[in-house]
């Protein structure tokens, strides 16, 4: 859309081609990441005060609304220390790779029936591959510090990152078995209509195969759910920086923008993961009870509220993600890989072959 | 290298180096200044050495240095989390050296004091305990709690942490008028609270997961290293001065010593050690009540000696602190200061056990057992 729209402006030549590369990745970036990212610092600390019986951030503005500007504003001036013996090279690549990696995965996200920023077909894929170069910069990051801490976080994180994302794949995988298509967007076009078309319900249609996947969705569901929460380093799987043991884990001896870059990565991480679970399980984009935009005959209300909704479920789950970190304790590395390999792969694998039986139905 | 060669290699040729970390003394959780020189393999643990100081404050030289009373507010200063605690211990220490008897009142008010400093310093244990963990928000709730007590002692002597209450022969201050009324509140909401903590913390499942299994204290080994309190209590054995060698008003009083019974592991793991506390507090809860209801009348400084010079003689006194066994051990050479004060901290003979505790655990569980042993730094270097 976006594309064609530059390719008529300029004409169909590769300067249009990079202009409209470059405004199309500035627009999700200045519209939706960097607010996003910030909002959901304060939601964060919101989140954790009002379950601690605390109020948290209440000076700076309306209940501390303007507080992760400032801070924001205080990381950029910051001095960037970087201590002799670091690995200059890798120690300023690690934190643009990481954000870039977590940034990138937007591009295949559908925020509603009009807007993507690339329409891949491996869309899914693109995202869980592209999403890998957080695993790099990360372990850059540990490397490059010259701190034993960093280095074991980074690692930690690193086997934590691969070990999960293979049931987050078997699920993708089972998913892609039912529809058809790793295109994220076609994904939710399928998923059109009410609530009971989300395949978490199974799927569009009203066969008896619908009602078969019921309870193998649930279990994708949950384990994809439990898998992206390793992948974006949360709690109970914030192993990584877990703050008691490894002081910060990977970005110890971050300081002023290169550590808000992680610190933006993780939160629009949070996002990006919620997103394709809201993405592949429940609907997209697609509204649970119609469109008022249907209802009244106003077609051009229909995408402002597929992006609503879209936020809705996505902000959703970064908020139960939110709630799980201040309420479980951490695992230890070792039970962190049981529960992966023992318990999630198995059944993935499992609920895989299930997927299979009744899609041959 | 051929391919038969690599094919040979075992694993037990192959080299691999032992790692140093070091944790501490800026570490956020080695409970204070502590550093811990930690030889790795990978991340499981082949040795722990503590190195400890940063916090040391020549205590017991500075008190060959003060008369006797001037001691009082420095032993505030050893365990800062209960000196409720260890002005009871110096007070029943030297009370039995000058061999005067304190009025009843004063003995009561001195227990409740305990006890609700046994629950606050708990309650920390609890709260940091959690954090190491993970789990922050307990934390908090910890804190809250532990704020109330702290807002008691404020209306009793205007202190909030170094209170310098428990004089030798009396209190500083009698009690506030509002005390009792608010004491009972407080206990009244504190129950409720307890079992919060016990929902949110005790028996979550990651919680049992981190903690039971791990870092196990045999009985024979924690009696051969002199551990006390709760952790020798997590390990089965019941010893509680309280019960065992009464002081002061305790023998009134009816409770129970809670031990560890290996719930969710074996006996003696860290879980069984960090629930002892958990019991503890309502033990303790239900010895504050009990006091406040036969609390006598009289006066809490009638007993306080206008002059304190002792006899020459030596005398070693005892009391169950929070984190266990605190002694005093007081020389005097009839003048009035001591000869030579020494204190037996219940933490640093719990922290030699570190080193037994952690082989073979991981790195993550060094934390998990530090925690579990409660111990704090000021006491340690004194």
């Amino acid at each position: 859309m976006m594309y064609d729209f530059f390719v008529d402006l300029f004409g169909n030549t590769t300067i249009s081609g990079i202009i409209s590369g470059f405004v199309m990745s500035l627009i999700p970036l200045f519209l939706f990441i960097l607010p996003f990212a910030l909002f959901a610092v304060y939601l964060e600390r919101k989140v954790s005060a009002h379950m601690q019986d605390r109020l948290g951030p209440m000076r700076t503005g309306w209940h501390g609304w303007k507080q992760t500007i400032a801070d924001i504003l205080k990381l950029i001036q910051k001095e960037d220390i970087v201590a002799k013996d670091n690995d200059k090279l890798l120690f300023n690549i690690a934190p643009v790779l990481t954000f870039a990696g977590s940034y990138a995965a937007f591009a295949a996200i559908p925020f509603t029936s009009i807007f993507i920023g690339t329409e891949v077909d491996l869309g899914i894929f693109f995202i869980i591959a592209v999403t890998g170069l957080v695993v790099a910069g990360i372990l850059m990051a540990g490397w490059a510090s010259n701190n034993k801490y960093s280095l074991l976080g980074s690692m930690r994180s690193v086997a934590q990152i691969i070990s999960y994302e293979i049931p987050t794949i078997l699920v993708v995988l089972s998913l892609v078995m039912i529809s058809g298509t790793m295109n994220l967007h076609t994904l939710s076009e399928l998923q059109t209509g009410y609530v009971w078309n989300w395949y978490i319900f199974g799927g569009p249609g009203a066969e008896l195969s619908k009602f078969l996947l019921i309870p193998s969705m649930f279990i994708g569901f949950l384990i994809i759910y439990i898998s992206t929460l390793a992948e974006v380093n949360r709690t109970p799987f914030d192993i990584p920086e877990a703050e008691s043991e490894l002081v910060s884990g990977y970005h110890t001896e971050y300081s002023g923008m290169k550590f808000a870059m992680f610190f933006l990565a993780e939160y629009a991480n949070m996002f990006a993961v919620s997103a394709i679970v809201v993405a592949l399980f429940l609907g997209g984009y697609q509204s649970p009870i119609g469109y008022l935009g249907d209802l009244i005959g106003a077609k051009w209300m229909i995408p402002i509220e597929q992006f609503s909704w879209f936020t809705i479920k996505g902000v959703f789950f970064v908020f139960v993600q939110m709630w799980l970190r201040w309420t479980l304790p951490r695992l230890r590395v070792d039970q962190l890989m049981t529960t992966s390999w023992k318990y999630l792969i198995p059944i993935a694998f499992v609920n895989l072959i299930i997927i299979g039986l009744i899609t041959l139905l | 290298m051929s391919q038969d060669s690599i094919l040979n290699t075992k694993s037990s040729n192959l080299k691999t180096e032992e790692m140093v970390l070091n944790m501490g003394p800026q570490h956020p959780s080695t409970h204070g200044v502590l550093r811990l020189e930690l030889a790795l393999e990978g991340e499981i643990i082949n040795k722990v050495t503590p190195h400890i100081g940063y916090l040391h404050r020549c205590f017991e030289k500075h008190c060959e240095a003060m008369t006797y009373p001037q001691i009082v507010p420095y032993t505030d200063r050893m365990d800062y989390l209960a000196p409720m605690g260890n002005e009871f211990g110096y007070a029943v220490a030297m009370e039995k050296l000058l061999g005067i008897q304190v009025p009843e009142r004063v003995e009561y008010i001195r227990v409740i004091m305990a006890e609700l400093q046994r629950i606050s310093s708990h309650l920390v244990a609890l709260g940091t305990y959690g954090a190491d963990i993970g789990a922050f928000t307990p934390f908090l709730f910890c804190f809250i709690d532990r704020e109330k007590i702290l807002n008691l002692f404020e209306i009793t002597c205007g202190a909030r942490l170094l209170y310098n209450y428990i004089w030798v022969g009396g209190l500083s201050h009698d009690l506030h008028p509002d005390f009792i009324r608010k004491t009972r509140e407080f206990i009244k909401e504190f129950r409720p609270n307890l079992k919060e903590i016990n929902d949110l913390l005790s028996h979550n499942r990651i919680f049992i997961d981190r903690t039971a299994n791990v870092g196990i204290l045999p009985i024979d080994t924690a009696i051969n290293y002199g551990v006390s309190g709760p952790n020798l209590r997590g390990s089965g054995f019941k010893w509680d001065l309280r019960k065992d060698d009464p002081y002061s008003v305790y023998h009134k009083f009816d409770f129970n010593i809670p031990v560890g019974e290996g719930t969710y592991g074996s006996v003696g793991d860290s879980w069984d050690r960090y629930y002892v506390r958990v019991l503890e507090m309502e033990e303790s809860c239900r010895i504050v009540e009990q006091a406040l209801d036969q609390l006598p009348e009289g006066d809490v400084q009638s007993a306080i000696p206008k002059r304190i010079k002792p006899a020459v003689g030596t005398v070693y006194a005892r009391v169950e602190n929070p984190r266990g066994d605190l002694g005093y051990f007081i020389i005097s050479d009839g003048s009035t200061s001591p000869y030579r004060v020494k204190v037996r901290a219940p933490s640093f003979v719990s922290m030699q056990i570190l080193n037994e505790l952690c082989k073979g655990y991981m790195v993550a569980d060094v934390v998990t057992i530090l925690g579990s042993i409660d111990i704090v730094l000021g006491e340690i270097d004194r």
